[in-house]
């Protein structure tokens, strides 16, 4: 039974993992770049709700809608200012750069604002808890949100990529920026678009994943930010089904390591099993095999 | 007018070392006079691992052309086996030469890391070989927090769960302690040895870059297929200039762990957030740019403490200055401003007319 209750919450911190992987790999899809910041949108989709709701007792649903407002402009500016500018930059590793300033910026401007003690969280979810087989088994709210959360937003973004012109406007400008302009796709307005989406997403993933671990300061998009990233590169980067295994696999991984070999050598072992994934198929589980041309 | 008989590279050296002796010059000078507070005297070491740590890094970032997010990684395993050694040896070694050969081993534990690291690691490409050094660098920040080793009269007992594990007799005693770390490493390090270590590093680099083997290194760089089909060794070449940098970063580790009498392995000096501050200090210093990372290193250093003033503000500032400066290093319009408003095309024009 203990086995199955891990296997839930590492599913259920997967989804949270993947739900952020997904703004990873659009991102990087379609930039190009590994947009550090991302975990840093996170943290303020969590300042968000927790300002609105502890704060100003907004219903949370309404929060929650609020904190995805603010940090898709957030993404949008940040896309505008700090990553358009460098998108010809003679190195890649210019907006990589920026990309840290930028998380930086937001993690100070949280620390001005909010100051570096923890705050406690209060959960949004307000279903109750199923208890299983007799109470062996405890699913809590959070978790079933949390995975239904991931599961829907799976569908609608694959229906969304799959179907609308906005979306196959994406999958165009990833592949080719040039060619795509030349059939009339607005490339900036669809890399706006992707780091709308990406943001949005991520104060989703902010809000579920303070609502499971309800402690919030500055730094706490940082870890997650970093282990989704990973989580996008085992599945696979650019790959949006590839950045949903990853995620999960990396939640239950981590939790399993946790409750069965060592809560301190976790970490090391979801990066090890990531460079074994890597080392055996150098482009994740789901990435493709890109031919270097001479 | 002697100048002229040197060449242009040896010039280039000449003056990025005398920089750092005439930096070091002023300092000591300003120290000898008292204008130095003691919180600036406490940034010199610091400052001097920072300028190695960008100058090695740039050897794999800016010369080899790989993204590495692990470089605090190597200089953890530096700092640890330096101080491991130090305080086994600390009645037996006199002080300098003690520092010395854990220099030595630091820099060899390091090397051996790279190599190891490198072999998997330098099949992969770009962000790819960026995510999985990254992942090395968490790794043994996350080992050395479990990692207990200790010393008695049978010798050396080794441990990944806590003192206790070790079964040492009442005369040992525990030396690396998980995540206490190493208590009371001997305080061998100075600015002056930090100073005399840039040196070296810099010889190392800078004569390496101008090598032979160095102009293999940057031709994959550029190339790796047309390297290849010259005939240059693309797995030699990368894997050298990777342990080379790798081993550097272990010298700067061992200064480090020479510089504070406590050494633990937290997130915030070896962690991912160190690594990716030393690329910071690469990229804004210009990659590829020996001498840029030493002035970045250093600037960017004092920066923070510079604005102390402004309390709550300065990193703020930091961040909003880094991307700034970005901006107008790297964005192509800035860059076609800069040219055409450039001191040197003005210069030039006058001239001509």
């Amino acid at each position: 039974m203990s086995l199955l209750s891990y296997l839930i919450n590492g599913i259920s911190l997967g989804s949270v993992y993947a739900i952020i992987a997904l703004g990873y790999t659009m991102v990087y899809g379609i930039a190009k770049m590994l947009n550090f910041a991302h975990g840093d949108v996170i943290m303020v989709g969590g300042y968000v709700v927790f300002v609105l709701v502890s704060g100003m007792g907004l219903p949370p649903l309404l929060a929650v809608i609020v904190s995805m407002v603010v940090c898709t402009v957030l993404g949008m500016v940040i896309e505008r200012v700090a990553y358009k500018p460098l998108r010809m930059a003679a190195s890649p590793l210019a907006v990589l750069i920026t990309a840290i300033g930028v998380s930086y910026l937001l993690q100070n401007v949280a620390l001005l604002l909010f100051g570096a003690n923890t705050k406690s969280f209060t959960s949004v979810v307000t279903i109750p808890a199923i208890s299983l087989a007799e109470g062996q088994l405890m699913i809590s709210g959070e978790t079933i949100v949390t995975i239904a959360a991931c599961m829907i937003i799976m569908v609608t973004l694959t229906l969304f990529i799959k179907k609308t012109k906005a979306g196959q406007a994406m999958l165009a400008v990833s592949e080719d920026k040039g060619a795509a302009q030349l059939m009339g796709i607005n490339v900036n307005a669809t890399i706006a678009l992707t780091f709308a989406i990406g943001s949005a997403l991520a104060a989703v993933a902010g809000v579920l994943l303070c609502s499971t671990y309800p402690s919030l300061t500055p730094y706490t998009g940082a870890m997650p930010g970093i282990k989704a990233f990973v989580a996008a590169v085992f599945g696979g980067i650019g790959s949006i089904p590839g950045a949903m295994i990853g995620g999960i696999l990396l939640g239950i991984i981590e939790i399993l390591g946790k409750a069965y070999i060592s809560s301190q050598m976790a970490d090391a072992i979801v990066f090890a099993v990531l460079i074994v994934v890597l080392l055996v198929k150098p482009t994740g589980i789901l990435g493709r095999e890109i031919q270097e041309k001479v | 007018m002697f100048m002229k008989k040197i060449n242009k590279t040896t010039r280039y050296n000449m003056i990025t070392y005398a920089i750092v002796v005439i930096a070091y010059a002023i300092v000591m000078l300003l120290g000898a006079a008292g204008h130095i507070s003691s919180l600036m005297e406490g940034l010199l070491v610091p400052l001097c691992i920072y300028v190695i740590l960008a100058v090695s890094l740039n050897l794999v970032v800016g010369i080899l052309g790989e993204l590495s997010l692990g470089h605090a990684g190597f200089m953890c395993v530096g700092a640890f086996a330096g101080s491991f050694f130090s305080m086994c040896t600390k009645e037996a070694v006199p002080g300098g030469l003690r520092f010395l050969l854990a220099l030595i081993i630091g820099a060899a534990a390091a090397a051996l890391f790279g190599i190891l690291i490198g072999i998997p690691v330098l099949r992969l490409k770009g962000d790819y070989l960026a995510i999985v050094t990254l992942a090395f660098g968490e790794i043994i920040k996350n080992l050395m927090n479990v990692l207990y080793i200790g010393r008695d009269e049978a010798g050396f007992h080794f441990s990944m769960k806590d003192t206790l594990a070790l079964g040492l007799s009442p005369e040992g005693k525990a030396i690396i302690n998980g995540p206490q770390g190493i208590t009371g490493t001997p305080h061998d390090s100075n600015f002056t040895i930090g100073v005399l270590l840039i040196l070296l590093t810099l010889f190392i680099i800078l004569n390496l870059i101008h090598s032979r083997d160095g102009r293999a290194i940057m031709a994959i760089r550029d190339n790796r297929i047309a390297a290849e089909s010259i005939g240059i060794n693309v797995t030699t070449y990368k894997l050298m200039a990777f342990t080379l940098s790798a081993s550097i970063a272990g010298i700067a580790g061992v200064l480090y762990a020479h510089n504070l009498s406590t050494l633990t392995a937290l997130p915030k000096n070896f962690g991912y957030n160190m690594s990716i501050m030393i690329l910071v200090f690469v990229v804004l210093g210009g990659i590829g740019n020996i001498r840029g990372s030493v002035i970045s290193a250093v600037v960017l250093t004092l920066l923070p403490e510079l604005l102390r003033g402004l309390s709550d503000y300065r990193m703020l500032i930091y961040a909003v200055v880094l991307i700034v400066m970005m901006l107008f290093n790297w964005s192509p319009k800035a860059v076609e401003l800069r040219e055409r408003y450039s001191l040197k095309r003005l210069f030039h024009l006058t001239t001509k007319e």
